[in-house]
């Protein structure tokens, strides 16, 4: 098993349990049994070892394969390459760990429990068909999102660096709301920009920032949505760089963004593996999280991604359906180009100009994908699938009413594609969702979608 | 055709006879298809007519990273218009023997991505364009690219920032072709009240390193800029925001006259202590 370059932690088998958050010492002692109890049925893969290993994930270029990489105005290239050092040093600085876990535990709630949904089980089940399905709660974290995993991690390293002015994009307006809280936390300036549509559709959000003591800025160019947001916030950094931190809320953009998101959000798929091990005793067979930028399937993802047993399928949000014009379903209709800095899969038209994405979900509603999934779709270590507006309506509906969890717009994704995997899976098959949000920020929306007034 | 002339050399050649007259380069820079295609000639036309010495031609890109609000709802506008790759590189070459000056096209890594890297400069050096700005083009790359467009005639001309440390400004201006475009600000393009005073030491530095054209650019929105970075000792200042407003605060049917005025105006300040 391959042991992270100076990333945050290690799993079974790492020289340095110092820097191991919660329940990394469990999997340590655990590690051997672990590996007796693997599943054995190998999932088919493509991709090569040497493809799957962190090394190469990204390479010292920042690059994912082709994909990822820099592509920025100059002026950011000094304060890239001091974030990445920033980082490399901080992981492995016990200092800085040993605070991140300290608040991942006791001001995020971590660690957030791998939870046995057994009426959706039921709801799913056929003679011989049907997985255990189980939820991965990251919607039960502080401020109900996975996204707050990465601001505190970016908020602790913004401190190091002696950066006291943070911006962030966000389109639901979880990062928003994660990047305001943590900004709340530690005494920093914060400022968020936001789509004006976005602000529309999640009003709620933006009160919460603002109550937090954040600045909310109404981005109006372009398509008013987080891709606009998000080349707005990167200008803001362009021209305030050296006071300025920048929280990039997915893993998206131009190294180290990718690989740092993704590493402080990898605490979801290291407690996720310790939990199946406790739960059930193996590894998981099927992993599935729903994917905008990506960063709650990449969290989730990551410390599985050389274990070639595990199913790993990322849902995407096809709006009114991928042969419409109207969908967000980037890795499985777009085409290789450079959005924020990053070379990835888009949606472009002939002459390379990012077109509008759409999906009733904030969160999802975005032309482009992190870097690292382009990759995994590449090398065929990860599945793409996308779900419609209307089966993620239909699913957030399913699950609030069987499992009493009303999952945000962006997660239902996720749930949706249960439909069409289950049939397909035997009762013996054990599958992770991550429940990457809760629902609240969307009530709005999908009481207009279902015809009630609030 | 391309064999009778070097355009390697066009841009080079430009700056050496400017210097020559005891002057800086005036590029103005403007968004090809804004407010419309046609018009865009008849100002490239004016333009040079009223003393320009380079221009910095603009495709319009749907996120530009680089620019602020003044270029931003230009390239919304000339999209609006229906603007395309293949529309500016064909009004180009409707051009050639019109317009003598040379063309540098300024626009983003997607632009050249979604063409391919080496059709698109074989497309613009066939437009008669004789360089490349690409604002969020890697320096790694760059450097990759670079031969290619030289290949095909065309100078890549890479940016330097404030914030760029001194052994990459060096890395930066030996890859750099044509002239080396120093960007004035920490920040987005833009006019700005003033040049702040760090261009100075910034012209300097650079001239160190490199024996190419310094050119500054973002944030020069008028005629005592010019001065100002012209006693710095730069050879060449890019004007685009102040003329892209002006532009699109022209009379429809004015455009062109309007930048017309005001690029003589600019003119008159390149002269060396005018």
């Amino acid at each position: 098993m391959g042991v992270s370059k100076g990333k945050p932690i290690s799993l079974a088998g790492s020289p340095n349990s110092r820097q191991l958050p919660l329940g990394i010492d469990l999997i340590l002692r655990l590690g051997k049994t672990c590996e007796l109890l693997t599943v054995n049925r190998n999932f088919s893969t493509d991709a090569k070892e040497t493809e799957l290993s962190v090394d190469v994930r990204p390479s010292s270029q920042g690059r994912f394969g082709k994909y990822g990489g820099q592509y920025v105005p100059e002026t950011l290239m000094p304060a890239l390459a001091e974030l990445e050092n920033a980082a490399a040093k901080a992981w492995k600085d016990t200092t800085f760990t040993n605070e991140l876990n300290h608040l991942l535990h006791s001001y995020v709630g971590r660690a957030t429990p791998l939870y046995e949904a057994e009426r959706l089980t039921a709801h799913y089940s056929r003679a011989n068909k049907g997985p255990r399905i189980w939820l991965k709660r990251e919607d039960l974290n502080h401020t109900g999102a996975h996204k707050i995993n990465n601001a505190l991690g970016q908020a602790l390293l913004a401190l190091r660096m002696g950066k006291k002015r943070i911006i962030a994009e966000t389109g639901a307006g979880q990062h928003g709301v994660a990047t305001a809280t943590v900004c709340a936390r530690f005494g920093l300036d914060c400022q968020i920009y936001m789509g004006e549509e976005d602000m529309r559709r999640q009003a709620l959000n933006v009160f919460r920032m603002k109550l937090l003591g954040a600045k909310v800025h109404p981005v109006t160019s372009g398509t008013a949505t987080l891709k606009d947001a998000t080349s707005e916030a990167i200008r803001d950094w362009v021209t305030n760089v050296e006071t300025t931190h920048y929280i990039l809320g997915s893993v998206a953009g131009p190294h180290p963004y990718p690989m740092l998101v993704r590493d402080f959000h990898a605490v979801i798929g290291q407690e996720t593996r310790q939990q199946c091990q406790d739960a059930f005793g193996h590894l998981p067979n099927v992993l599935i999280a729903c994917v905008g930028g990506g960063s709650n399937a990449m969290g989730l993802f990551h410390p599985f991604v050389e274990e070639t047993s595990v199913r790993m399928i990322g849902v995407e949000a096809a709006g009114d359906g991928i042969l419409s014009e109207r969908h967000a379903a980037t890795i499985t209709k777009g085409r290789v180009g450079v959005l924020h800095g990053a070379m990835s899969l888009l949606l472009q038209d002939n002459d390379g100009q990012i077109q509008e994405a759409h999906s009733i979900s904030a969160g999802l509603d975005y032309p482009g994908v992190g870097p690292e999934h382009s990759y995994l779709k590449e090398i065929g270590r990860a599945e793409y699938v996308a779900v419609t507006d209307a089966e993620a309506l239909q699913a957030l509906q399913l699950v609030s009413q069987l499992e009493g969890i009303i999952p945000a717009l962006e997660t239902a994704h996720a749930f949706a594609w249960l439909e069409k995997l289950c049939p397909t899976l035997s009762s013996q098959e054990e599958i992770v969702i991550n429940c990457s949000g809760r629902g609240d920020k969307d009530v709005n929306t999908v009481a207009n979608q279902m015809g009630s007034e609030l | 055709m391309k064999a009778e002339f070097d355009p390697r050399a066009t841009i080079q050649v430009s700056f050496n006879k400017i210097r020559q007259e005891g002057r800086i380069a005036l590029m103005p820079f403007v968004m090809a298809g804004d407010p419309d295609i046609e018009t865009t000639v008849q100002i490239l036309l004016r333009l040079e007519e009223a003393g320009a010495d380079l221009i910095e031609l603009g495709i319009p890109h749907s996120d530009p990273l680089a620019d602020g609000p003044v270029i931003q709802a230009s390239a919304s506008r000339a999209l609006k218009s229906g603007t395309t790759i293949s529309g500016v590189l064909n009004m180009l070459s409707s051009l050639k023997g019109k317009l003598s000056i040379p063309i540098i096209l300024f626009t983003y890594s997607n632009i050249l991505l979604s063409r391919g890297i080496e059709a698109f400069c074989q497309d613009a050096s066939e437009a008669g364009v004789s360089g490349l700005v690409v604002p969020d083009l890697p320096l790694e790359e760059a450097e990759r690219l670079s031969p290619l467009a030289l290949k095909e005639g065309l100078d890549l001309i890479l940016l330097v920032a404030p914030t760029t440390p001194k052994e990459r400004m060096k890395r930066i201006s030996d890859s750099s072709s044509g002239f080396t475009y120093l960007v004035s600000v920490t920040g987005v393009t833009g006019e700005r009240a003033i040049v702040e005073d760090r261009v100075e030491s910034l012209v300097e530095e650079l001239s160190k390193f490199s024996s190419l054209p310094i050119a500054v650019g973002f944030g020069i929105s008028g005629p005592d800029q010019i001065r100002q970075v012209s006693s710095w000792g730069a050879d060449g200042a890019i004007v685009g925001s102040a003329l892209v407003k002006r532009i699109a605060q022209a009379k429809p049917g004015f455009e062109a006259e309007e930048a017309a005025y005001f690029c003589k105006e600019l003119r008159e300040a390149t002269t060396k202590n005018s």
